[in-house]
């Protein structure tokens, strides 16, 4: 039968990219995303396996580059793997061979909507967004919070750029919120 | 016109004029003038009338603590109510109207209120209107309500967006004027992060109002070098337009700044106003002072105004109020408008000094131990009548008096935690007390320190003390002069009313009719006469009516105490509280991976929580709602149908413990479930009510997915993580949610298989594929899930695949099983066949309901330990005669039925005593012919096949009706199995 | 209020769900205990003007559930555990 063709977040075949004023705000389809849980008690075992695996392991609310694997801390012994979605669409099962029995690993890719923004500096807008000191917080701050009553997971890669994961399901009504304030800033 | 009464000098660009209306009538101003200053400056002093009297009225202060000049300001949608004259600054193309008067400002009919005062006395409703009782609802209330009030609001929708948004600072400096203004050059400097708001455009405070120098300049000159100095600096934050108006937990404070305001309309895009939410390491309040009146017969005529005020219209405004003015005062503050005003040119008639001895003010008429006994002039002030130390009364004609009666320091923020203010007699006023925000230091007039040299000296170590900092400016040289005060709250004289609380009118009489029915505590004094009530929250007002009861109960000020405020500081919009959360932007939506086509298809939604869902898709020509929903049903009943299940909540459980842990988070029994199969789980409160159902599959050895309904899927996820974080630290347990994860549809009806076969690439044939199952497999080599769960009672699949292909798959289902004749079914559709079939769902699992109530009971499994095992065996939830969930149908088929109907037995009296249950639940069965409904009787499972009655009162319906099993349709399970 | 997360420091109580008094920690076993003392478990808390143990949800943030001392009246907390750590250390000490 016929591949089935992908939408993305926001309903359409391409990803969306907006411009404002000095801001670019990109819809990234091209990230495979997995969670990846320590079972209990193997959390050293996970992090040697990790370590060999080239699978960055950060500590509590940060994010660390790495190729292929980037990854970020979500919760106690819980992180958010990144990885390009052309050569890891299937990170479930490349993770869990790697990983083996030390973690949990559940696929996350389609759970989210990726936005990049960027701008000479983003303090401007995230103040009107959500309760982040973005300004103070150094890059790869990595961190969960609220954006118009929609919890994301905001990451800091420098003074103008992060990255914002929100839920899928509300992609439209998260542009929108940054689409507003950031017509509300500049 | 001609702005009559413009004198040299202030804070105002003359190079530019600026248009405005006041009732109609065009005026002009400079930038730089609020709406007070540049009436005031045309000559016009009546702005208002009052809320009760609809006496005349003009501006008594030049700030935001102004009860008295109140405007409608703007017009249309944008129109606001009681909107402070003495604070809207002033931009091209301004429209005001006078408010609470009719027909004109001039001539106000319910002026005849001021006539009939004696009726309106404090307590005057509680009095008047209790009887008769019948009397209240017909005449009385609506009285009231037409005369209530102040402003009118306007009924169009507010054009204008408001923001919110969120700060950090290690200091908030709240007030700009000398004493923040030092505490920011000294935090600033220091390189530490500071906010510094100001309510005012021009950043300064008193400064900008006083003729002081500040080391080699003039005040305004030194607040403006500094504000220049300040942002310079990166680290600093300078924010005009912005009131903080709420202290609240932990350093966090609120602040409105007013964005466009001062705009004829706010730029495109950009917010009217933002609330701002500011979370500090420390704050100092430095919100400096407000000047206080003194209570004397009709002393709230236009043209009366607090001393300090019309010294702030000439020094920072270029206003002279009137042309012959006099001042009344008991402190050395009031002798400075007079010389002031001497300097501008203004003739300064007379000082009236109630204090008696001192010095002589030189070359002005300065009359020591004097009081202004009363006033007269219609709409504005033309004389003031003045008792001599000698008691020789004489009548001096003015045009404009400055009254002082001292400086109350602006406590307000600091009392937002119920700090009580404490009286410091030295300056006749209440200081900040003990226990007020942690964090907050209060420098400056705020903290009574009220002159220019301590406002700076302590604004300084202020900031030094609340940021540990070892360097600091040096103090600039300013005046120290001692607050020279002998307090005099009212004048002793005559039977007419001398106001205290202007905004609400309550008088000196007020207070002595209150200490008569002994209302003598503070708080009872400001409920019974509503003193301080009113949006100013009595900052004017407040303290002279809690002194003149402490004179009256023969009490000390301190004995007497005072009341405390609470946010905001000054009144905020209530479009600034809902922010961006209005209309469509009130909340996010989420959308299904359907919602594109089902918007093509012209679909009806419905929203659950913040979910659209598909409710129905009509077809061409079905008008009314049943017609759609009718095929729906049938059609899948027939062959197949498609719904979008995505919204269920999923969640991913792995671990080694992780049937051991659904053990215990179930009431049934899942660690015995084979890999590959799924079972219907049912979870309770630990209080023994049902708490949530949903299938869960067992993927792998130690992988399971869980299902939630829509409405829980939160709340379970939550609770899920307590059993594993709180109750049972040391189980191996994993979990995320995946909700989002996949896009999940239920294929159901006779011809589900043979549509799924057309896209799956597995055999999933019964024999393969059997009733329960649950497996990973492939659709056209895309990753996905498929599980043969049914809602409907109909064979019946769920099928999965990352949520970027869900639409494909809707299309290539419906593609490729044309031949079927596939229809896609919504929430009503849902709805009913579910009903048909007996199931659970919102109406049912109502947070009261047991699963014995369910017909489930056996479910709970006693063999093992999980949340709400015990309770639910408790003495009140295992009634037998309790509630139990059964079918109804109809006698006549052509009855109708209605949910939160009640049971009642044939013949008995429709009352609570005979009532045996209620309708959860009811649809139209297109399949039945006729309504079916579910719903809770007492006994129920022993009453099947019985005749009863449902009723409902309010819809006049009185039905009968048979008690059938909820299995209304295929009792026996054949469809699901095929 | 700002609640200081253990993991990740100061963080505004408005990212959190409120549970209640954490003696909801000592779940009693179900296998041995009777509806009495489940009954005492659920029902029966504490409610002090004064320091109070609650449960706090981290559900906008790590989703770590916290025991927070609260003042109830000045609303005053001195200190803030996972309750992991808190559960796990009483069980031990039973």
């Amino acid at each position: 039968m016929a591949s089935l063709q992908p939408l993305t977040a926001l309903g359409r075949r391409e990803a969306t990219t907006v411009t404002h004023g000095p801001l670019t705000i990109s819809e990234r389809t091209d990230v495979a995303l997995a969670s990846v849980a320590a079972r209990n008690g193997r959390a050293a075992d996970l992090a040697k396996a990790a370590q060999k695996a080239d699978v960055p392991l950060p500590g509590p609310a940060s994010h660390q580059q790495g190729t292929p694997y980037s990854a970020f801390w979500t919760a106690p012994e819980m992180w958010f793997v990144e990885a390009p979605y052309a050569s890891h669409e299937l990170i479930v099962d490349l993770l869990k061979s790697a990983l083996a029995d030390t973690a949990s690993i559940t696929e996350q890719t389609d759970a989210w909507v990726a936005f990049d923004l960027s701008a000479h500096d983003l303090t401007r807008l995230l103040e009107r967004l959500c309760n982040v000191d973005f300004a103070a917080r150094p890059t790869g701050y990595a961190t969960r919070t609220v954006m118009e009553h929609l919890g994301v997971y905001l990451i800091k890669h420098g003074p103008g750029a992060a990255r914002l994961y929100g839920p899928r399901s509300s992609a439209e009504s998260l542009l929108h919120a940054i689409e507003t304030a950031a017509h509300s800033v500049w | 016109m001609t702005q009559s009464h413009r004198i040299e000098g202030g804070q105002i660009d003359r190079t530019k004029t600026l248009r405005f209306t006041f009732d109609g009538i065009p005026y002009q101003g400079h930038p730089g003038d609020t709406l007070a200053s540049a009436l005031l400056a045309n000559g016009v002093r009546l702005m208002g009338r009052s809320f009760k009297y609809h006496r005349p009225r003009g501006p008594i202060s030049s700030g935001s603590e102004e009860p008295n000049a109140l405007v409608e300001l703007r017009t249309g949608g944008r129109q606001e109510p009681n909107t402070r004259a003495t604070v809207a600054e002033l931009y091209e193309g301004l429209t005001a109207n006078s408010q609470n008067r009719w027909p004109s400002l001039r001539f106000d009919a319910m002026g005849v209120n001021d006539k009939l005062s004696t009726f309106f006395a404090a307590g005057f409703y509680y009095k008047t209107f209790m009887w008769p009782k019948s009397f209240w609802e017909k005449l009385y209330e609506p009285i009231i309500r037409r005369a209530a009030g102040l402003g009118s609001v306007t009924r169009e929708e507010d054009p204008d967006g408001y923001d919110k948004g969120f700060l950090h600072c290690d200091l908030l400096i709240i007030g700009a004027g000398p004493t923040g203004l030092m505490a920011g050059l000294t935090a600033g400097r220091a390189g530490k992060r500071v906010i510094l708001a100001d309510e005012d455009f021009r950043m300064g405070g008193r400064l900008n109002a006083e003729t002081y120098a500040v080391g080699d300049a003039q005040g305004a000159d030194w607040a403006a070098a500094t504000v220049a100095e300040l942002s310079s600096m990166p680290n600093v934050r300078l924010m005009t337009r912005t009131t903080v108006v709420g202290a609240f937990d932990h350093g966090i404070y609120s602040a409105v700044e007013r964005v466009s305001d001062h705009l004829l309309t706010p730029a495109k895009g950009k917010p009217r106003q933002i609330l701002w939410r500011i979370y500090t390491g420390r704050a100092i309040l430095a919100g400096g002072a407000t000047e206080r009146p003194i209570a004397f017969e009709n002393n709230d005529r236009p043209g009366i105004m607090l001393a300090g005020a019309l010294r702030a219209y000439a020094n920072r405004w270029g206003v002279k109020v009137g042309e012959r003015v006099a001042v009344f005062t008991n402190n050395d503050d009031g002798l400075r408008t007079a010389k002031d005003l001497q300097s501008r040119g203004v003739d300064v008639v007379a000082v009236i000094d109630s204090r008696e001895g001192g010095d002589l003010l030189p070359g002005i008429r300065h009359l020591r131990g004097a009081e202004v006994i009363d006033t007269s002039g219609k709409l504005g002030l033309t004389s003031i009548t003045v008792r001599q130390l000698n008691g020789r009364s004489e009548t001096i004609a003015v045009d404009a008096l400055g009254v002082s009666g001292g400086w109350n320091p602006n406590v307000n923020i600091h009392s937002h935690h119920r700090s009580r203010p404490v009286y410091d007699p030295a300056i006749a006023a209440f200081v900040p007390g003990k226990d007020g925000p942690p964090g907050l230091l209060v420098a400056g007039a705020a903290a009574g320190q009220m002159s220019t040299h301590a406002a700076l000296k302590t604004g300084r170590d202020a900031a030094i003390a609340a940021l540990d900092l070892t360097t600091a400016p040096e103090l600039p040289q300013a005046e120290d002069a001692p607050v020279g005060i002998t307090p005099l709250w009212h004048v002793a004289h005559g039977k007419g009313r001398a106001w205290i609380d202007l905004q609400n009118d309550v008088t000196v009489k007020d207070v002595k009719l209150a200490k008569q029915e002994n209302f003598t505590s503070v708080e009872h004094l400001k409920r019974y006469t509503t003193l301080g009530m009113a949006t100013d929250q009595g900052k004017t007002g407040n303290v002279i009516g809690l002194a003149i009861m402490a004179e009256l109960t023969g009490r000390s000020i301190p004995e007497t105490g005072t009341t405390i405020y609470r946010p905001p500081y000054t009144p905020v919009a209530m479009g600034t509280l809902a922010g961006r959360s209005r209309g469509r932007e009130f909340k996010p939506f989420r959308l299904t991976p359907s919602h594109h086509w089902a918007k093509e298809q012209g679909a009806i939604f419905v929203e659950v929580g913040n979910w659209l869902r598909t409710q129905w898709v009509p077809k061409p020509g079905e008008t009314e709602w049943r017609q759609s929903v009718d095929r729906e049903v049938l059609a899948t009943r027939k062959s197949v149908g498609i719904c979008d299940v995505t919204t269920l909540g999923k969640i991913d459980i792995q671990g080694t413990d992780a049937g051991a842990f659904l053990d215990r988070v179930y009431a049934n029994t899942f660690s015995t479930l084979a890999v590959g199969k799924c079972r219907y789980g049912l979870m309770l409160r630990e209080d023994g009510i049902v708490f949530d159902d949903g299938t869960t599959a067992r993927m792998g050895e130690n992988e399971y997915v869980m299902t939630t309904t829509t409405a829980n899927a939160v709340a379970v996820f939550r609770h899920l993580e307590f059993c594993r974080q709180v109750l049972w630290p040391e189980m191996d347990v994993q979990l995320i949610s995946t909700t989002e994860a996949w896009a999940q549809f239920s294929v159901a009806g006779p011809n589900a298989r043979k549509l799924l076969e057309k896209v799956v690439d597995q055999d999933i044939s019964d024999a393969a594929f059997p009733y329960m199952g649950a497996a990973n497999i492939t659709v056209g080599g895309l990753r996905a899930r498929l599980f043969r769960i049914s809602f409907s009672g109909e064979l019946a699949y769920e099928i999965a695949v990352p949520t970027r292909y869900g639409d494909a798959l809707l299309r290539e289902m419906l593609a490729r099983g044309a031949e079927f004749d596939p229809i896609v079914y919504g929430t009503e559709a849902l709805g009913v066949m579910r009903i048909e079939k007996g199931h659970v769902a919102g109406g049912e699992l109502n947070g009261q309901s047991t699963a014995l109530n369910m017909g489930l009971g056996k479910m709970v499994s006693k063999k093992k330990d999980s949340i709400g095992m015990v309770l639910s065996q408790r003495e009140g939830l295992t009634d037998e005669n309790g509630y139990r969930l059964v079918g109804v149908k109809p006698v006549d088929p052509q009855a109708k039925l209605t949910a939160g109907s009640h049971f009642l037995e044939k013949g008995a009296a429709p009352v609570a005593a005979n009532d045996g249950g209620w309708l959860t639940s009811k649809v139209y069965s297109p399949h039945l012919g006729h309504d079916i409904a579910l719903g809770y009787l007492k006994g129920g499972d022993k009453k099947i096949g019985q005749r009863m009655r449902i009723v409902n009162l309010l819809a006049g319906l009185d039905t009968e009706v048979e008690i059938i099993s909820p299995h209304m349709f295929d009792p026996e399970g054949e469809r699901l199995r095929g | 209020m700002i609640i200081h997360h253990p993991i990740l420091g100061p963080r505004d109580a408005q990212e959190f769900v409120y549970l209640g008094d954490a003696n909801l920690i000592d779940r009693p076993d179900g296998m041995v205990a009777g509806v009495e003392v489940f009954h005492d478990y659920l029902y029966n808390r504490t409610n002090p003007a004064g320091e109070h143990q609650e449960l706090w949800y981290h559900e906008q943030g790590d989703r770590s559930w916290l025991v927070v001392t609260r003042n109830t009246v000045t609303h005053e907390i001195t200190r803030v555990e996972l309750a992991r750590d808190v559960a796990r250390a009483r069980r031990r000490t039973k």
